[in-house]
């Protein structure tokens, strides 16, 4: 797989709500922690010294509990909140020393957003929703009434034109939502817990939806939520935020086998591992010393290996995409990648 | 002599107290107290008689402390010094007003009643959009003309047309205005609250002194002055009140201030702001009625014949005559935010 570049990049952001943030600031520099600065100077720090790159291309999914500062996170991306300090990079550019104008063109042709309550225009059509985007630059609706319900038809709602969001279900108004954010035909597409407030049915439709639509797209997405599931369902890279700090970031697989400290240990704790992992992220190259049972896809789950063997223990398989073999993987190896790993094992 | 001498003389202050002394005209209290045979002696005023120190009670022991009809007296000395001034500025600006409402009435009451009905009953069709709340206002038109009360009707509604729709012309910007800036709403809430609570005899005292009696303008300002709050104030209160979310959204997707206010502030706040022309239509309409007093036209001159001649018979059907109008023109504002609401979210 070749490196891709770098789209969005935040580097040593910091966020800090209160009276005075700059003195603050130097406060939290010098060590001082949360719980203090909250005590000592009535400042709540929102952010502390994040950093990320999010790849062209890739759905960065940023996950955290309510109160750790994702939704913050995801505002200073198009400035809907301004940094106490750091640089937010867009296209290697720095996007804090841009004025008005240029912020306003970056929201309206780069970089468009989805909300976790929808936040559609109620006075307003779904197609007029659709090319809010669109109308925003000043196309008249002929002009973007072509493109915009070419979106719609995209997310499954067809002829609903003339409705008007409160008439549609909470599902097909996130599905207006997301029609809207592409009719912008912006590379860069924000997510905040944009399928938190659906039930998990209709998410997992979404869900599918998104990656289904990403498949073919190939938009930079950056992803906010709070569900481990749904994080490692639609990650490339996954960054995973704890009062206002990066815990660990990286590839889901990776942090699910690999968690960096106890925190994310406990999170990942009651993850149907069998479902979410995968052959590639636990074969190996040497080849087992046992025959050899049949081909699997690097991609498949664990879930689907073991169905496979119909709960043989001493079955391997060799990984295979295109042709080409990769690795090979045994029963046993999928047994020890199921159980998680234990603080004390990893000390 | 006075009660309060003790306390001017041990303060030192008999000096000036005595300069100061000027032979005012005796006021009728002084007079009473002389023939009842003030015998002048204060040491034996019993504590239960000690007057409050009030400016009348400090005058009586020191003459240099100004009475309290110099403070009203003050006032309309420092009015009518002020007035040219005042009316040099304030009469070119309001003459339009005198202008519109001339017009306006000469327009209402010179058009033939087979001419006139129509045009009004057009009108409500084209706001209220229903067949009931036109078939009301016909009966009540017609019932107005029946009893001959068709002219002084048409008066009033003339007054009303005019002073409503300048009150939503000043007032929707103002509220606007208010909605944006926390210091403009903190200026003028206390001018509104002292508007709405000044009674409105007391709006017509300092008008008189500024204007002929002759002028329009006179009742026109007296019955802005009045209907112009809850325009002013709904309007502030539904621009506040539009969901942050969907602002939030207006902003991520690169509206610009105007396309944000003309395009989803102020049609979200539609409703409110209809619901403040309501009361504004209701209160033009209470206000004409006491306007009648400096020569307002309409039902209300007839009312306050019946109240100074105590023509019984003219007071009543003149003010049943005004509460048929008063329910007209209710309905016909009610209906037109109905529809308003009906195309919108039911959030």
């Amino acid at each position: 797989m070749t490196e891709k570049n770098v789209k969005v990049s935040i580097r040593h952001l910091y966020k800090i709500f209160g009276a005075n943030p700059p003195a603050a600031l130097e406060k939290v520099k010098a060590g001082m922690s949360k719980t203090d600065l909250l005590d000592q100077t009535g400042h709540v720090l929102g952010l502390q010294d994040i950093n990320v790159d999010m790849k062209e291309g890739e759905i960065t999914v940023i996950m955290g509990l309510s109160g750790s500062g994702k939704s913050t996170l995801i505002r200073h991306l198009n400035r809907l909140i301004e940094p106490t300090a750091g640089e937010v990079l867009v296209n290697g550019e720095d996007i804090l020393s841009w004025n008005d104008s240029q912020m306003r063109t970056l929201r309206r042709e780069k970089m468009s957003m989805v909300f976790q309550k929808f936040a559609l225009l109620p006075h307003r059509t779904v197609l007029e929703n659709a090319g809010m985007a669109l109308a925003t630059r000043g196309k008249k609706r002929a002009e973007f009434e072509g493109e915009a319900r070419k979106w719609l038809e995209r997310v499954g709602l067809e002829g609903q034109d003339d409705q008007y969001p409160h008439q549609l279900s909470g599902g097909m108004q996130q599905r207006v939502g997301i029609a809207r954010a592409l009719a912008s035909n912006s590379d860069i597409m924000l997510m905040d817990e944009a399928f938190s407030a659906l039930d998990p049915l209709i998410r997992t439709d979404m869900q599918d939806l998104l990656l289904e639509l990403q498949e073919e797209l190939h938009k930079t997405i950056i992803f906010i939520t709070h569900d481990l599931d749904e994080a490692l369902k639609l990650a490339d890279h996954l960054v995973i935020l704890k009062d206002g700090a990066v815990v660990q970031q990286g590839e889901p697989q990776k942090i699910l086998l690999n968690p960096a400290d106890p925190y994310i240990e406990d999170f990942v704790a009651d993850i149907n591992r069998a479902r979410v992992l995968r052959v590639r992220s636990i074969m190996t190259e040497a080849a087992p010393a046992g025959e050899i049972a049949g081909d699997v896809d690097p991609a498949d789950n664990l879930e689907s290996v073991i169905a496979r063997a119909g709960g043989a223990m001493d079955r391997a398989y060799r990984v295979v995409r295109n042709g080409e073999t990769l690795g090979y993987v045994d029963l046993a190896e999928i047994m020890r990648a199921l159980v998680p790993r234990e603080t004390g094992a990893a000390a | 002599m006075a009660i309060y001498d003790g306390l001017f003389d041990s303060l030192g202050l008999r000096d000036w107290c005595d300069a100061e002394a000027s032979d005012g005209p005796m006021s009728m209290a002084d007079l009473l107290a002389k023939t009842a045979g003030d015998n002048g002696d204060s040491a034996g005023t019993p504590l239960h008689d000690l007057p409050f120190p009030s400016l009348d009670a400090l005058n009586d022991a020191c003459a240099a402390i100004p009475q309290s009809r110099d403070l009203t007296s003050g006032l309309e000395t420092g009015f009518l010094g002020i007035r040219d001034a005042l009316r040099f500025v304030v009469d070119p600006l309001t003459q339009p007003l005198s202008w519109a409402l001339e017009n306006m009435l000469w327009l209402m009451t010179e058009t033939p009643w087979w001419a006139m009905m129509p045009i009004l009953l057009l009108i409500t069709w084209a706001v209220a959009r229903s067949w009931k709340v036109v078939g009301f206002v016909a009966l009540v038109v017609a019932g107005l003309a029946f009893v001959d009360h068709y002219e002084v009707a048409m008066q009033t509604l003339a007054i009303i047309f005019v002073c409503a729709f300048i009150c939503v012309l000043i007032g929707v910007p103002i509220g606007i205005a208010m909605s944006r800036s926390d210091r403009l709403q903190g200026v003028l809430t206390p001018v509104l609250d002292m508007l709405q609570t000044l009674p409105p005899f007391v709006y017509l005292i300092p008008l008189i002194f500024l204007f002929s009696v002759t002028e329009p303008k006179l009742y026109g300002i007296a019955v802005i002055l009045y209907a112009i709050v809850p325009v002013v104030r709904l309007t502030n209160l539904g621009i506040r009140l539009v969901d942050p979310d969907v602002i939030e959204a207006a902003d991520a997707f690169g509206m610009t201030k105007s396309q944000k206010l003309f395009g989803v502030q102020i049609p979200l706040a539609l409703p409110n702001i209809m619901a403040g022309v309501n009361q504004t239509i209701m209160m033009s309409l209470a206000m004409v009625v006491i306007a009648s007093m400096v020569s307002a036209p309409g039902l209300g001159i007839l009312v306050l014949r019946g109240i100074r001649n105590l023509e019984l018979g003219v007071g009543l059907v003149a003010g049943l005559g005004i509460v048929v109008l008063a329910i007209a023109l209710d309905r016909v504002t009610k209906a037109s935010l109905a529809r308003i609401d009906a195309s919108q979210a039911s959030r």
